[in-house]
């Protein structure tokens, strides 16, 4: 253990850490913290307008009606507070996938590509450090460092919810203890979100490759050759349709090329639109999971889009650490 | 400057026999871009020990022959670096090799103790105490940011980090420019006093001539992508000079083939030559060793035309 912590390939990740913790941690902290900021506005509203008649005050807490939650505490109705509780988790974990989202994408593209803008490169490549350590740093960075930060900052987020309710519980003669405090099950959300991180990690790979090449590539703006070449592509592969040509079916087109090439990042995404038709996500009644249960999980290694966008991202990876490597600054 | 003359007594007469112990060997070292030549079949060898000015005009090849030393662009040729080859044997080479490439090359977003915590993580010839103690001998603290520093200040985190590194060869491309005086004499004066020995060797290029001159063992100037000139400071001293020729011996100053001829003061010319009859120049006017920057002019005559 200590061994790896050690390693040289450690330090590289915790100079990933060091360069971007804005992103992965402290963008996390901030959208967790304005869900608890505005819910604890909203009770103080609620509370403010409960106050000044008497009627229907709803207070809401990242979607989750917390008068209703309040009252099946009160009433003892166990599942659907449970349930509640679980949506609680699924908010902080939806709001924390879409900053997840934007801040790996964004890494992706800045991280073979700024060090050399600023010539700061010249100064890592002055270190005993190999160019695939190098790349393969970011990308256990973009799929492993910033997911676990992400769900970490999920449960912190979580629990502080946890204790702001209680408090009102309390102002409301209500024992949160037994309530809140004595049902784990959003703790098994929790794990899903956490067993998630290596599924959407191996889905991610085509996009992450798509990014680091061009990052490792692009002399100036990756962002654009990144983002500009497919959608050119798919314009152009439409136009020819039009023409009565033969061209990719569009649908394959953007969604299994350009959307893998770009959107792959986006946590979850591999779960099958018809899982969702079939699940939904109803997280009140029993099966709050389904689409992202352990067996929808199992199921996704199934699809062939899982290993063939593996592959083709391992080789576009590899392509990024040649640049990496051999791309001369002038 | 007593450190420079300590340095210059302690350097063997003359450099290792080639292939022996040499720290860098070149032969016919060629590098194409697209619509230029940067190299053209440069051959040179640097040996230990030595202190190696590598100068020439704009866009003689220097930045890229250290590229090529570094293995931070490809070649044709033959290149070895301590032994190894820098193109594929890059990471096992940068154990032993350091280089600072510019000022300013630390990433911005660094902290002093990131910067040293890291290199202490990847480099295993790197002695933290002794980076520790060349940084207390500065202004800068432990949690300052890269971007909250001056150029000058950058420069010597740069060189407490490179200087705590065993390494045989250090590189220096155009490390002071832009620094002032008094940070451009620390990083020379730091290195002398505190880094440089008989085993290792130091590779520097710079347009500030007149800074190094005293402190190189050798000179190598280049020009259009070719070595010009591959020598010791002691022998240049033996086979150049300057004269100080009053006008009415002109004639006889030009007759002995002087690479240069320059005007100097009250009608006075100055003759360089190479390689001439010491007696006959004595009977010409004063006699001495030319600069090397002057040396340098006179080679590269019509290097711009």
């Amino acid at each position: 253990m200590n061994a790896i912590v050690k390693s040289p390939f450690a330090w590289l990740l915790k100079r990933e850490y060091w360069e971007s913790r804005r992103g992965f941690l402290w963008a996390q902290v901030s959208a967790a913290g304005v869900i608890l900021v505005i819910t604890i506005l909203g009770i103080i509203a609620g509370e403010v307008f409960r106050a000044r008649m008497e009627g229907d005050t709803s207070v809401h807490m990242g979607g989750v009606n917390l008068n209703a939650m309040l009252q099946n505490a009160v009433s003892h109705n166990t599942a659907q507070l449970v349930g509640a509780l679980d949506m609680t988790l699924l908010s902080f974990g939806f709001i924390a996938s879409v900053v997840l989202f934007f801040v790996v994408f964004f890494y992706l593209l800045g991280s073979l590509y700024d060090d050399r803008r600023d010539r700061s490169i010249l100064f890592w490549r002055s270190l005993p450090i190999s160019d695939t350590g190098t790349v393969l740093s970011k990308v256990v960075a973009a799929v492993i460092i910033a997911p676990l930060i992400a769900t970490v900052v999920v449960l912190a987020g979580y629990l502080c919810m946890q204790i702001v309710v209680s408090v009102w519980f309390l102002a409301h003669g209500v024992n949160p203890f037994g309530l809140l405090w004595g049902h784990w099950q959003p703790l098994s959300v929790w794990l899903h979100l956490l067993v998630m991180v290596p599924v959407n990690a191996i889905w991610a790979l085509p996009t992450v490759g798509w990014l680091l090449l061009w990052s490792a590539a692009a002399r100036s703006k990756p962002f654009l050759w990144a983002v500009v070449i497919p959608i050119v592509a798919g314009v152009l592969n439409l136009w020819i349709g039009l023409l009565g040509l033969p061209h990719i079916d569009a649908q394959f087109f953007w969604g299994d090329l350009v959307g893998r090439a770009l959107l792959s990042v986006v946590p979850a995404s591999w779960v099958a639109p018809s899982e969702l038709a079939t699940h939904g996500i109803n997280f009140v009644q029993g099966d709050q999971l389904a689409a992202i249960s352990y067996s929808a999980m199992g199921r996704a290694f199934a699809l062939p889009q899982m290993w063939i966008g593996a592959i083709v991202g391992v080789a576009l990876i590899a392509a990024a650490i040649w640049f990496r490597r051999w791309r001369d600054e002038a | 400057m007593n450190v420079a003359a300590a340095a210059i007594e302690d350097r063997p007469a003359t450099p290792p026999a080639a292939g022996s112990e040499t720290t860098v060997h070149a032969q016919g070292l060629t590098k194409r871009y697209k619509n230029a030549v940067a190299l053209d079949g440069a051959s040179f060898d640097i040996g230990p020990g030595r202190i190696v000015g590598l100068i020439g005009p704009n866009g003689a090849g220097k930045t890229t022959a250290l590229k090529a030393i570094l293995g931070l662009t490809d070649f044709e040729g033959q290149l070895k670096v301590l032994g190894m080859d820098p193109r594929r044997e890059r990471p096992q080479l940068m154990r032993e090799v350091c280089f600072i490439a510019d000022v300013a090359t630390l990433p911005r977003w660094i902290r002093v103790n990131e910067a040293i915590d890291f290199v202490a993580g990847v480099h295993p010839r790197f002695d933290r105490a002794k980076c520790e103690r060349f940084l207390a001998r500065t202004k800068l603290h432990a949690n300052q940011k890269v971007r909250e520093m001056s150029k000058g200040m950058i420069v010597q985190l740069h060189l407490a980090i490179v200087m705590a590194i065993d390494a045989r060869l250090l590189v220096l491309d155009e490390p002071t420019l832009g620094l002032d005086i008094l940070y451009r004499k620390q990083f020379y004066q730091s290195l002398l006093e505190d880094y440089f020995d008989e085993n290792k060797t130091i590779l520097i290029t710079t347009h500030q001539v007149e800074e190094v001159e005293h402190i190189l063992t050798d000179l190598l100037f280049i020009r259009d992508g070719k070595i010009a000139l591959s020598t010791t400071m002691d022998e240049m001293g033996a086979r150049f000079a300057e004269v100080l020729v009053n006008s009415d011996r002109v004639e006889a100053a030009r007759a002995l083939n002087p690479i240069d001829e320059r005007a100097a003061v009250f009608g006075k010319s100055i003759f360089m030559y190479d390689s001439a009859d010491p007696e006959r120049l004595a009977q010409l006017g004063e006699v001495k060793r030319p600069s090397v920057s002057d040396l340098f002019v006179a080679i590269m005559k019509g290097t711009y035309a």
